[in-house]
């Protein structure tokens, strides 16, 4: 949908929110809609985007990957690469420009695996604002790297211990946060979820990567790509890989968290298990219990830690047009070290679940077909969490 | 005419002002409840609102934060508090609003929830993360059943609180600080400049109850002074709760009830 009237996908999306945000959220889409088509706007984006992010990332292929598998043809979409380890700059670049040229003073954004508290961090120390994140406490220990970036990039680091410290707790307390300053403070959310307009703004900023996608395959095989895959938490990466190619042939597949198995309590798989509810502004597919109540969520990657996902890809699920796949936490630690021991790549682990679920694929797969994933970041920050796994999991 | 409206017209008629308590059902447990209920009822509160928890109430300031918590916690369910409502029903007439979150009423069903909640007792509802927007199917389905609480703030618009108060009913909650609830701060001038303003918009047509960090006497009688019809004391109430041992609760509830009512007789 290419800018949904009311904030709607389907019956998903809306604004569900204290009145105290409207205000902020009237001015937010007003400026949102006056800037996202203005030539000098997207220009100063575009120029950040190359000279500063590293944008047009590289579409690799992985031959050794692929031939391991034995079947299509992997490409990997090299969001890795950005300045910063992941897809999130795209997004707060785009976010933070507009801020500026909203005069907001002050950006405050939530962070679940620290990558966007991190890009957002950069955005506004290159910009010349001020940020504040706000981060689960159990995350700020499980990436404390990430904490340690953001305060050399200038950002107060907030530790959230309510509820379960995770994700969801640290996007309270950044409305919280928001609705107490909400006159002097631009909210940047760093996934495709929140009230109207947030999935749709943030989509569009993430959409380079589906759009870049389109013609770097073009370039090598004349054709759209036989299926694209993509991890999902909120969904940011998945939305801005998936949307330019919404109405090709090609197959799409969004893949969850299923930590310890679906079957267990101990997963993040919103759409593959949820049921439709409104949290942070929206209405969507969540992980709530028989009363509605937000149940606890599990993943190894923090990033997909979240009991919620975007409107969109409710609606996208619904419509039948993405596929929703999961992939357990063993699964994903067998395609992290899969990866970086064939193509001597680390992956982020959220991105590691959409390796895991490529390699089924292509294992199926004919060789003359393509699969792309969307290699939404890199596992630096994870490789203390990969070996604590490994250490608790592998008894040599 | 409903309940909440012919408090409010009894209380115009004695030339007296609306003091609405909040209160977290199940906080820390139901005994606790039923003390400030009858508490509350012997200090002369006018309306109580009745929280029920929701696990991510981002409204919220730390004290109802951490009451939902713990209620959710001790097991608090949508039929135990319908029959803690029911209860309190059996000992007292007084005006009873829900207050929680959109997704407990969705979830079950905005008709079945809002049904049930008025056979139990319940007159009026709040939810804080209802916009107008999204509000459709919750008025058609509390139509003749309840009344529908919304929320106002010191930034929404003219047309915009005009707009929101054709679609209230029971009262208009003006929420009189930037800020989540039970955040103490020192009266602001632009609260008591929304108060005037609001009233001044809609002009009668509904009462105007002030909340979100009113705490003590002092509080109130600014705000009633500045032209509130009703003030709504929560975190205050629950402070006090989990600060005063069981046997004690229904006693200083009272006793705290009575100094913060006083302010809302005009003299």
């Amino acid at each position: 949908m290419k800018y949904p009237k009311e904030g709607r996908f389907g019956e998903f999306g809306g604004k569900y929110i204290p009145e105290t945000l409207v205000p902020a959220i009237e001015e937010l889409e007003e400026n949102y809609l006056k800037f996202k088509d203005n030539k000098e706007f997207k220009k100063e984006l575009d120029y950040y985007l190359k000279q500063y992010a590293g944008r047009p990332t590289p579409l690799y292929y992985a031959k050794n990957l692929s031939e391991k598998c034995g079947g299509a043809k992997i490409y990997l979409k090299r969001e890795d690469l950005l300045h910063g380890g992941a897809h999130k700059i795209n997004n707060t670049l785009g976010q933070a420009l507009l801020a500026k040229k909203m005069n907001k003073k002050r950006i405050i954004a939530e962070t679940g695996a620290g990558q966007h508290g991190v890009a957002t961090a950069m955005a506004c120390a290159v910009l010349g604002i001020k940020s504040e994140v706000y981060m689960g406490y159990k995350d700020t220990i499980r990436q404390k790297l990430n904490v340690y970036r953001m305060n050399m990039l200038g950002s107060k680091v907030h530790p959230v211990k309510s509820g379960s410290k995770t994700l969801k707790d640290a996007i309270n307390e950044a409305i919280r946060d928001w609705i107490t300053n909400v006159e002097t403070t631009y909210y940047l959310l760093g996934s495709a979820v929140g009230p109207h307009p947030y999935p749709v703004m943030v989509r569009d900023f993430q959409s380079v990567i589906g759009e870049e996608i389109k013609v770097q395959m073009k370039k090598i095989s004349n054709k759209s790509p036989d299926t694209v895959i993509a991890c999902v938490g909120g969904g940011s990466n998945a939305i801005g890989t998936f949307y330019p190619l919404v109405d090709t042939n090609t197959e799409l597949i969004g893949v969850e968290a299923a930590g310890k198995g679906l079957k267990s309590k101990y997963h993040s798989a919103t759409l593959s298990a949820g049921t439709k509810g409104v949290l942070h502004g929206m209405m969507t597919y969540l992980l709530q219990d028989e009363e509605g109540q937000i149940t606890e969520t599990h993943s190894i990657s923090a990033g997909l830690d979240y009991p919620g996902v975007g409107p969109e890809h409710s609606y996208l699920k619904d419509t039948k047009r993405v596929k929703y796949h999961s992939a357990t936490d063993a699964e994903v630690i067998d395609a992290f070290l899969m990866l970086t021991r064939t193509e001597g790549i680390i992956p982020a682990l959220e991105s590691a679940h959409a390796i895991a679920e490529a390699m089924k694929v292509a294992k199926r797969s004919k060789k003359s077909e393509s699969i792309v994933v969307t290699l939404s970041g890199r596992g630096d920050k994870d490789v203390e969490e990969v070996q604590r796994y490994l250490n608790k999991h592998v008894k040599n | 005419m409903s309940k909440i409206k012919e408090k409010f017209a009894e209380l115009s008629a004695k030339k007296e002002k609306a003091l609405i308590a909040y209160i977290m059902v199940g906080y820390p447990n139901e005994n606790a409840t039923m003390a400030a209920v009858r508490g509350l009822i012997k200090g002369g509160a006018d309306i109580i609102e009745l929280g029920f928890p929701f696990s991510d109430p981002l409204a919220d300031g730390p004290v109802i934060q951490n009451a939902s918590m713990i209620s959710l916690n001790n097991g608090t369910k949508i039929n135990r508090f319908f029959n803690i409502v029911k209860k309190i029903r059996k000992e007292t007439n007084i005006p009873l609003v829900l207050m929680t979150y959109t997704n407990i009423l969705y979830h079950k069903g905005y008709s079945k929830f809002i049904t049930e909640a008025k056979n139990a007792g319940i007159d009026g509802f709040i939810l804080p993360d209802m916009s107008i927007e999204e509000s459709k199917e919750y008025i058609a389905s509390a139509k003749n059943m309840a009344d529908t609480i919304f929320l106002v703030s010191p930034n929404t618009t003219k047309s915009r609180i005009e707009k929101i108060a054709k679609i209230s009913s029971g009262f208009l909650y003006l929420v009189a600080v930037y800020g989540t609830t039970g955040v103490k701060t020192e009266i602001q001038n632009y609260s008591l400049k929304a108060i005037k303003d609001v009233k001044k918009i809609i002009g009668g047509k509904i009462p105007v109850g002030v909340g979100f960090g009113v705490s003590t006497p002092e509080d109130v009688k600014k705000y009633i002074k500045a032209g509130a019809d009703a003030v709504i004391v929560g975190s205050a109430f629950l402070k006090l709760i989990e600060d005063t041992p069981q046997n004690k609760r229904e006693s200083s509830i009272e006793a705290f009830t009575k100094s913060l009512k006083r302010q809302t007789v005009i003299k």
